[in-house]
């Protein structure tokens, strides 16, 4: 069974949620990368999104554009995430590490040596922004082949049709874009995502995580009441771009941020 | 393999789910899909609506000035001693370039949608120009996104765009110019997806746009072949069009696809020589990929990163092209080549001096390829440039190139 089935199994069996931290790999320096995850796992994550830094994140704010730029700058590459994720499970058999990214990287490397190079270093989901149902067929067939998670985004302009057929192709989790905008936008509604949630979840079992637009302890534990999974990206990205020069502070401020977030979800269960 | 390709017809692309052979597609994330879904349908409903295209022709011959005349530029074609040279005089519409003839068309499609907002990625502005031009004419929101470094570089259509009603937004994310401000477009319309229509100013980006483009464009070439007809009694041997994103290319092929005696050359940006890596030339250089919604040839290097691009003309300046195109290359029913900025420099400055005519920078890059092709054929052979843009725009950056002071 894929680590990401796993844990969200357990968390059923707990009565909890999952909280999903992104940070973009290689941001703000690639040495940091796997010191980040593993605190980032101590203060309470329960699956990591690792951002593979892009040119052209058409689909991502202002805060998650410079974290790639920053990345990039250093060098980081398809490969180099892939390396990281390589040493963190060095040190972490357990924690789900899925890749968020774009598509361009992938065909570059092609599709028959992302997968193998994926399967290897250990990732286990993989969601590619600019890739929908319609064109993944022929990446989604590998992935699952190698026992790898293809995960799609789904949004509140998505039809019944649409995210029914998603969730065919889908596994792992479904991420529920939660609102009209770009990573880094500002506030969500919580009632619209339940409203929407609600209508997913009648067409899927999948587990519902929701992103964009989290960025205090308050929503996060608004939307655990919703959804099976927390997405929380540019709150964490904009403190690592302003703490870059002084990375053990970064690493705590951006673990404490974690840490409360999974305190305010838990409480809101209990 | 010949055979099969004798048999192929061009215009029947690209399929319904946008794709020419691997080419195209929708490469968007899940925000965008319903709003494009919604631009098929509305295009699919109106494209042969007897009312929304006898609107669309007025406006091009009232508005815009069509039908453009097709000039025999004989006193060049003698001095090059080969074929006949005829430009197709896409220079003279309203606003000096084709830009105006999709932008007149996406702005009637925004209009039945009842859109109030328009939002355009513009690089040298000339498509900035003509998407604020029709926004002020009915009275709509127009916001232009445009590189940083492109406003420094193109100050007289910023002010031009100010002057009908657009906001020009200035982008100063990634390298700073147009493939840029195509993504802060994107961006845009997906937090705004309601009440904008996102004008895609070339044959690029996510299904439906290249046919959407390329159908409001063809017009050149539908003209082209009546006017080669009409005087002539018979079709061009060859066409040349200079290729950025490839509109005004595609617009004057297109309805030529079919007609598999006329060859079709489309000209590249190789800036400083594409040996040197500064240049735009994406289909000579490149290889294929995915940007902004499609699959096409890109120049990026080995990590899959997209690379920033030079060639004088900043309306050539792109690291993608249409899907179309990247198609035609692999099959081979068009050719595709590239010249450097000087020779680019030499077309625009021959033009002007034998003919009478300043062109575009991005069309001089056609000419110079013709400086080299028109030897090469017959006297009694004849070739149409399509003569995308005038050269008013670029009077400063040719004056600054070459010492002048204005």
């Amino acid at each position: 069974m894929n680590r990401i089935d796993r844990r969200f199994q357990e968390l059923r069996r707990a009565g909890r949620q999952a909280l999903i931290p992104y940070i973009t790999a290689g941001d703000p320096r690639p040495d940091l990368t796997v010191p980040m995850l593993h605190a980032l796992v101590e203060a309470g994550a329960d699956i990591l999104e690792l951002g593979v830094p892009f040119s052209d994140p058409m689909a991502d704010g202002p805060v998650i554009q410079k974290a790639c730029e920053r990345a990039l700058a250093h060098g980081m590459s398809l490969r180099g995430v892939l390396e990281l994720v390589r040493d963190f499970r060095r040190t972490d058999a357990e924690t789900p590490v899925v890749l968020m990214g774009y598509l361009n990287p992938i065909e570059s490397l092609g599709y028959d040596a992302f997968v193998a190079g994926v399967r290897d270093a250990g990732v286990d989901g993989v969601l590619t922004v600019d890739l929908p149902p319609e064109e993944a067929a022929e990446l989604t067939e590998p992935l699952k082949a190698a026992g790898i998670a293809p995960i799609f985004l789904l949004a509140p302009t998505s039809s019944s049709a649409r995210i029914r057929r998603t969730a065919e192709l889908a596994q792992g989790y479904l991420y529920y874009v939660s609102l009209k905008g770009v990573t880094g936008s500002a506030a969500l509604n919580v009632a619209e995502v339940a409203d929407k949630l609600a209508e997913i979840r009648a067409l899927t079992d999948l587990p519902l995580g929701v992103g964009f637009g989290i960025k205090d302890p308050p929503t996060a534990a608004a939307i655990a009441r919703v959804a099976d999974a927390v997405v929380v990206g540019s709150t964490l990205v904009a403190k690592m771009g302003e703490l870059a020069d002084d990375p053990a502070r970064m690493r705590r401020e951006v673990a404490e941020v974690i840490a409360a977030m999974r305190r305010a979800m838990d409480e809101a269960r209990g | 393999m010949k055979a099969l390709h004798e048999k192929v017809d061009y215009r029947q692309f690209p399929d319904r789910t946008g794709h020419f052979g691997r080419y195209g597609g929708r490469f968007v994330a899940e925000t965008l899909m319903e709003a494009l879904h919604e631009l098929d349908e509305a295009w699919q409903a109106y494209r042969h609506d007897p009312e929304f295209l006898a609107e669309l022709d007025r406006d091009l011959a009232r508005y815009v000035g069509r039908p453009s005349p097709l000039y025999h530029a004989e006193r060049w074609s003698r001095q090059l001693g080969g074929a006949q040279i005829y430009l197709k005089r896409e220079d003279l519409n309203h606003t000096g370039a084709h830009k105006i003839n999709n932008t007149v068309g996406q702005a009637l499609l925004a209009k039945r949608m009842g859109k109030t907002r328009l939002i355009a990625e513009t690089g040298a502005g000339q498509h900035g120009v003509a998407s604020a031009t029709v926004a002020a004419r009915l009275g709509m929101e127009c916001v232009v996104y445009m590189g940083a470094e492109d406003i420094q570089r193109q100050a007289p259509n910023v002010y031009r765009m100010r002057l009908l009603g657009a906001t020009v937004q200035p982008v100063t994310s990634g390298s700073r110019t147009l493939k840029d401000a195509l993504n802060e477009a994107l961006r845009d319309w997906v937090a705004n997806v309601d009440d904008t229509f996102y004008m895609i100013g070339t044959v690029a980006g996510p299904h439906p746009y290249p046919l959407l483009v390329r159908e409001f464009q063809a017009v050149i070439g539908r003209e082209t072949r009546e006017q080669m007809l009409a005087d002539h009694g018979c079709l061009p041997d060859a066409l040349v069009a200079c290729v950025g994103g490839g509109s005004n290319a595609i617009g004057l092929f297109h309805p030529f696809l079919n007609d598999r005696e006329v060859a079709m050359y489309g000209v590249e940006a190789a800036g400083s020589g594409i040996e040197t890596g500064r240049h735009a030339a994406t289909l000579c250089a490149g290889r294929p990929g995915v940007l902004h919604g499609n699959r096409t040839y890109l120049l990026n290097d080995a990590n899959g990163q997209i690379t920033e691009t030079h060639s004088v003309s900043a309306g050539l300046d792109y690291p993608g092209v249409g899907p179309e195109h990247a198609w035609l290359k692999d099959i081979g029913r068009a050719h595709y080549v590239a010249v450097t900025d000087d020779e680019a420099l030499q077309g625009f400055h021959d033009l002007t001096r034998i003919e009478g005519i300043i062109p575009a920078l991005e069309t001089s890059h056609a000419l110079a390829y013709v400086t080299q092709l028109a030897p090469t054929m017959r006297s009694d052979q004849r070739i149409v440039i399509n003569l995308s843009g005038r050269g008013d725009k670029d009077i400063y950056t040719v004056a600054a190139l070459e010492g002048a002071q204005l």
